[in-house]
């Protein structure tokens, strides 16, 4: 058995545990419904975090519109279910490819742009969603989706987290991920390799819309409702906080981000005017002393080794 | 005739910097690019591998034209480079530079990546062997797992070098080679450029400044000055060009050593 093969496993071990862990302290009411609902949200804000580091991080490309395509996911999803009667599984598989579909459509044009010109584009597109969705009366306009069915659980929210996490961890390690670094890299360099860097700008906005669509639709069938004010630029901003804490280009960075910010917020419940100010000097904070954020672009496994060899190196000396 | 230009010309504004400039290279051959500074050199190469699109005249490989071909299909169309100021992915492990330079011969797809199935992984396997050899070949398979940035320079043109055979050219183009290069290492590069040469069946167009390198290592040489080809020819009949001894400003065309 490889190398790779066995890592899988090592990590659906530890989701297994993970899983089972939590789920038996949530039936047995260790772990209440306010953090129950912590919980949720942080498996939730992972899923957009590290689709929206697949975009920013690995490829280099500044997005700041995440929130538009959470929105899709939400609104596609709750027309299924309410309005179509069809089961989640299948809301949820709308979801993300109306978001993957808008995604390449917005981004064929789009990513022609570089740097900030591209952050202020997915901006603007981002609310132009957001506007039209506000002026669309069959998803309820201005005042929300209502009657959404309360169908995200821990087992949903959880396993799809977990899905997306091994699946984009996946692109990433392979031919095409390589691909999606070197036009972070060096995009002449990359093309120079015969790597078409347009192509996968487009690969990886398309599918990082899919599964910020999918966070979206997780999220619409837990509040019960999808109302416009939740994917305002806040929500856009709140993702790459996230993203940037925890690093740009590292997965498990983008996981301790989410678990972290959901936490402080959950903390900060009393106080939500607080937020936004934690928030603010956190980011400050972190671009001075740290700005590659907590792990960089390492991975939390190599972290550790790193740490055990120092360690190994100290002792030899000692 | 493997490279052809027809009247290949650029302007840049009001500034042409390359004018008329007719290459002839056949299959196998080692042609050297040389001219003052300025005089459009690294401007040739980013018009024959799409960098540039020209203001007027035309580039044929093996008899296709290459007009309108973005960078990375004249990649795929089987040219490759190396840049005059060295564009490794920095960040990178020196095995993931070459491991990029496979990627567009790989036939994985992403569903096959997404769920590590089919030919994910003897492709992986393959592409992991096979960049090893590669940098086995240019002395630097000890460094492989060692950031690009923090190798010494002359290793960094080395590991660009490696990096441009792995996309498998029948054309190499390398951008001043030997610049920032001890005379040693100028010289291990001179024998490493004529044995990959014929390792690899490549036909080479090198630019360079280094005199002694030029005319030890190419059999034709193309001489640039203000974007016109001021003469062309073997090495001996260029180091007794007046026009070419007049653009070096008198400077002596040193004689290649024997
Ligand atoms: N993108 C560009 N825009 C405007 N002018 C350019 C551009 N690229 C090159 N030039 C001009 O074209 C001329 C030729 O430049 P080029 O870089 O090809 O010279 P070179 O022969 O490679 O010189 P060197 O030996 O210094 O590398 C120069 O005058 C340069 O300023
Ligand atoms: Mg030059």
């Amino acid at each position: 058995m490889n190398k790779t093969r066995k890592n899988d496993l090592i990590m659906f071990f530890c989701g297994a545990v993970v899983f089972l862990l939590l789920h038996a302290l949530m039936e047995t009411e260790i772990i209440g419904p306010f953090w129950q609902l912590n919980i949720i949200l942080a498996c939730i804000n992972i899923i957009l975090a590290v689709s929206l580091n697949l975009i920013n991080g690995f490829t280099g490309q500044f997005s700041i519109g995440h929130a538009g395509f959470m929105a899709i996911g939400a609104y596609v999803s709750a027309i299924m279910t309410v309005k179509q009667g069809l089961p989640f599984i299948i809301a949820i598989l709308a979801a993300f490819i109306a978001a993957a579909a808008l995604g390449f459509v917005i981004g064929v044009p789009t990513l022609r742009l570089s740097g900030d010109y591209l952050a202020i584009a997915t901006l603007g597109l981002s609310e132009i969603i957001r506007v039209c969705i506000l002026n669309t009366p069959y998803v309820g306009g201005a005042s929300g989706f209502m009657g959404i069915p309360h169908l995200t659980n821990f087992p949903w929210a959880f396993g799809l987290m977990f899905l997306t996490v091994y699946l984009i961890k996946n692109i990433v390690n392979s031919a095409h991920g390589r691909a999606l670094i070197a036009v972070r890299e060096n995009e002449l360099a990359a093309e120079t390799m015969g790597i078409d860097a347009a192509k996968y700008k487009t690969l990886a906005f398309t599918i990082g819309a899919g599964f910020a669509g999918l966070g979206g639709a997780l999220f619409s069938h837990y509040f019960y409702l999808a109302h416009p004010s939740s994917f305002t630029f806040m929500r856009s901003f709140d993702i790459l906080t996230m993203v940037v804490l925890g690093g740009l280009g590292s997965i498990s960075g983008s996981i301790i981000g989410a678990v972290i910010l959901v936490f402080v917020s959950a903390a900060l419940a009393d106080f939500p005017e607080w937020r936004m100010i934690i928030y603010a000097v956190t980011l400050i904070v972190l671009m001075i002393f740290r700005p590659q954020g907590l792990l960089g672009n390492k991975e939390l496994s190599e972290k550790m080794l790193g740490l055990l060899r120092k360690g190994g190196i100290r002792r030899d000396a000692a | 005739m493997l490279l052809k230009t027809d009247a290949l010309s650029i302007k840049f504004g009001g500034l042409t910097a390359l004018d008329d400039l007719n290459l002839k290279i056949h299959s196998g051959e080692l042609v050297g690019l040389i001219g003052p500074n300025g005089a459009g050199k690294t401007t040739v190469f980013n018009l024959l591998t799409g960098v540039y699109s020209p203001s007027g005249g035309n580039i044929f490989l093996s008899g296709k034209s290459l007009k309108g071909l973005k960078p990375f299909q004249v990649t795929q169309s089987g040219i490759a480079r190396t840049f005059q100021n060295i564009r490794l992915f920095s960040e990178l492990s020196v095995l993931d530079n070459v491991k990029i330079a496979h990627n567009y011969h790989l036939s994985c797809s992403l569903a096959e990546s997404v769920l590590r199935a089919g030919r994910y992984f003897p492709e992986e396997e393959d592409v992991e062997r096979e960049s090893a050899k590669l940098l086995e070949i240019f002395n630097l398979k000890d460094k492989m797992h060692e950031t690009a940035k923090n190798l010494p320079y002359g290793e960094q043109r080395r590991l660009e070098i490696a990096r441009a055979l792995a996309t498998r050219p029948s054309l190499l183009l390398l951008d001043e080679p030997a610049a920032g290069m001890n005379p040693q290492e100028t010289n291990d590069l001179t024998k490493m450029i004529r044995w990959i040469r014929g390792e690899f069946a490549l036909t080479v167009l090198l630019i360079e400044h280094d005199m002694r390198l030029v005319m030890d290592l190419c059999e034709r040489i193309y001489v640039l000055e203000y974007g016109i080809t001021i003469a062309q020819g073997a090495p001996e009949k260029i180091r007794r060009d007046p026009r070419v001894i007049e653009a070096y400003l008198g400077e002596e065309v040193p004689d290649a050593p024997h």
